[in-house]
């Protein structure tokens, strides 16, 4: 009881002597959450990493949870463990062939060596403004030593696989694992580029519309064709059964409808002069020929 | 508790962090009810001690030390349990998994029900929905507020696409803890995936028949990509809504499809006349054949039957005349004295 006495004697003494215990207690607790890794910098100087990025380890696994500093002599640099954005903003680039061509393309990245990180940039936050414009020139490179169409070809991940590999070389001096690069757009820009783009597509269309029509009146002609043919084979299969008596019907048919005695009206009108000798007047002369 | 005198005063440290104003209160109606006694806790005397000194309070009864000790644990320990109550049990919705994090470091993921945890400062919970569908569209171009989203074909040409993904959160520590921003990154890769995707096939393709398979490699190569990243993320599909030409060439466009109609027309006119031609041809010849079947039968009879009748209409219409001399050529000839034949059937 001879502390309780002690505390009874000089209590402000022993509040104050616990409130500067807590005080230290929690400045040298810390609390590292998953999502961030923390170097520890003593005298100005990493002295070590805590929660540091390992691809082996699985969440629960990780260095996260509470852990100690020396209060006053260590300071704590906060560094985002997460895959981080990397959006480049637009870029013209020039293929071989002269295209011009708007890419848009975006990296995701990790920061796996805080010290460094630290060492060049000072902060995560700084990362991403280095690594933009190494991003732009990497790609610049890529494109600039292949034609168009490579973009609109599986040869599209060959592309993006080296400049993920230039990026890489760059970004392993900030202490950064590139995750991927990946092209999201590659746009003729807007303009003449597009404009003679689109007048290619009319054009195209317009010629497809005129092969269209063509075909169509072709297909048409062959059917049609192919009718009349089909009908002088019916015709021809039945008359040539008999052509004369054939010629005789269609001789019979004829003359009615010359003379307009099928009920249609035929121009002008006919004056017929007849023969005696006519067949059709042979019994009206009393048979005198005799048949 | 009068033996914890360190410890009570250590733990009265705690109260200053969070529920300050309350305790004070307390612990001055406790302090001028019951002065001149021993207390408690060191802080009682504290307590008690400054009052004399500022000559606040007199000496109280003894009657109430009990009831108002009595009364101060009561509420310290009402406000432990209310703490562990709002603190340490978590209801998880059947949709949903808690994430429990023990001072920052992920220790595991609850279920469904109703969870027990350590109390707040020790363990937080994130609830993540993992069954929750999300839609993502995309329908803008880059800079997002043109209304068209153009995308370059294999064949160097250029479609107006809008798509959505659905995705929904599959590992829901993954989800929280591997991405910056996940959401971005799904969109991001989907567009990677559908350009890619838009870039092997023609126009045609695009724009029509290959619409479905196109959507499904999509999704499957979005979600390779996420799964590198373990993003903790599956798609559940991507859907395209929209896959049609721009509207600068729409016109070209509309004209192919007019073309087509004229071309099938073209064809359906085709085929009417085929069908006229063959049911004359087959008229005709039916009605041949017919006459011919009954004039094989009476070749003679019918033969002069069909001239008398067919002279008989003829010369009813027409004016006639006889002429006597020999030498005029008779219009009109029996068929039997025609030499040539008629020209064949067309």
């Amino acid at each position: 009881m001879s502390l309780l006495d002690a505390v009874r004697r000089n209590p402000l003494l022993w509040l104050g002597a616990a409130l500067v215990i807590v005080a230290l207690a929690l400045s040298s607790l810390v609390i590292v959450p998953e999502t961030k890794q923390a170097v520890v910098i003593r005298f100005g100087q990493p002295n070590r990493i805590l929660n540091v990025y390992d691809p082996r380890e699985g969440f629960g696994n990780t260095g996260a949870g509470l852990a100690i500093k020396i209060p006053f002599f260590e300071q704590l640099v906060w560094v985002d463990k997460r895959v981080l954005d990397l959006d480049m903003p637009q870029q013209g680039v020039l293929s071989t062939d002269q295209y011009r061509l708007e890419v848009d393309a975006f990296a995701r990245y990790r920061i796996v060596n805080p010290v460094r990180m630290y060492a060049t940039v000072g902060s995560d936050s700084r990362v991403g403004d280095a690594l933009k414009p190494i991003l732009g020139s990497a790609l610049r490179n890529e494109l600039g030593k292949r034609p168009f169409a490579i973009m609109l070809s599986p040869e599209r991940d060959v592309v993006m696989t080296n400049i993920k590999v230039g990026l890489e070389r760059v970004a392993s001096q900030y202490g950064v694992e590139i995750v991927d690069v990946r092209i999201k757009r590659a746009d003729l820009p807007d303009g003449s580029p597009l404009e003679s783009a689109f007048n290619r597509m009319k054009s195209a269309r317009q010629q497809q519309a005129l092969s269209i029509r063509a075909e169509g009146q072709r297909q048409a002609q062959v059917i049609k064709g192919n009718a009349v043919a089909a009908a002088a084979k019916t015709y021809a299969d039945s008359f040539g059964k008999d052509p004369a008596f054939y010629d005789f019907y269609r001789a019979m048919q004829s003359y009615q409808i010359t003379f307009g005695t099928d009920d249609t009206a035929p121009h002008g009108s006919s004056t017929i002069l007849l023969s005696p000798d006519n067949d059709y007047l042979r019994q009206f002369m009393g048979r005198k020929q005799g048949q | 508790m009068h033996d914890e005198v360190p410890g009570t005063v250590l733990s009265e440290g705690g109260p200053w962090g969070g529920s300050g104003g309350n305790d004070g209160e307390d612990k001055k109606k406790w302090g001028a009810a019951r002065p001149g006694n021993a207390g408690p806790s060191a802080l009682d005397a504290l307590i008690r001690r400054g009052r004399a000194r500022f000559g606040g309070g007199g000496d109280g009864g003894e009657p109430g030390e009990h009831h108002f000790g009595g009364l101060w644990r009561w509420a310290l320990l009402a406000l432990i349990l209310l703490w562990i109550a709002t603190t340490a049990t978590h209801t998880i919705g059947l949709q949903e998994r808690g994430v429990v994090t023990r001072f920052g470091k992920y220790v595991g993921t609850l279920g469904p029900g109703l969870n027990w945890t350590l109390p707040a400062p020790i363990d937080l919970v994130t609830k993540v929905d993992v069954d929750n569908i999300h839609v993502t569209d995309i329908d803008t171009g880059a800079d997002g507020a043109s209304g068209e989203n153009l995308v370059l074909t294999g064949d160097e040409n250029i479609i107006d696409l809008a798509y959505s993904v659905r995705w929904s959160k599959r590992d829901p520590d993954l989800f929280l803890f591997e991405l910056q921003d996940p959401e971005q990154t799904i969109k991001e890769v989907a567009e990677s995936a559908m350009r890619e995707a838009i870039a092997r096939v023609t126009l045609d393709q695009a724009i029509g028949a290959q619409r479905s398979q196109i959507q499904q490699e999509v999704a499957q190569r979005a979600q390779e990509i996420l799964d590198s990243y373990h993003a903790g993320v599956v798609i559940q599909g991507v859907t395209i809504k929209q896959a049609g030409p721009p509207s600068e060439v729409m016109e070209a466009f509309k004209e192919v499809s007019a073309a087509q109609q004229d071309a099938q027309s073209y064809i359906n006119n085709a085929r009417a006349y085929a069908t006229q031609v063959t049911a004359a041809a087959e008229g005709e010849t039916a009605k041949f054949d017919a006459v011919y079947a009954q004039y094989k039968l009476a070749p003679e009879v019918t033969r002069r039957r069909m001239y008398y009748e067919t002279m008989e209409r003829v010369l009813a219409k027409t004016d006639k005349t006889i002429v006597e001399p020999r030498n005029v050529v008779p219009y009109i000839v029996p068929p039997a004295k025609v030499a040539q034949p008629q020209e064949p059937a067309k």
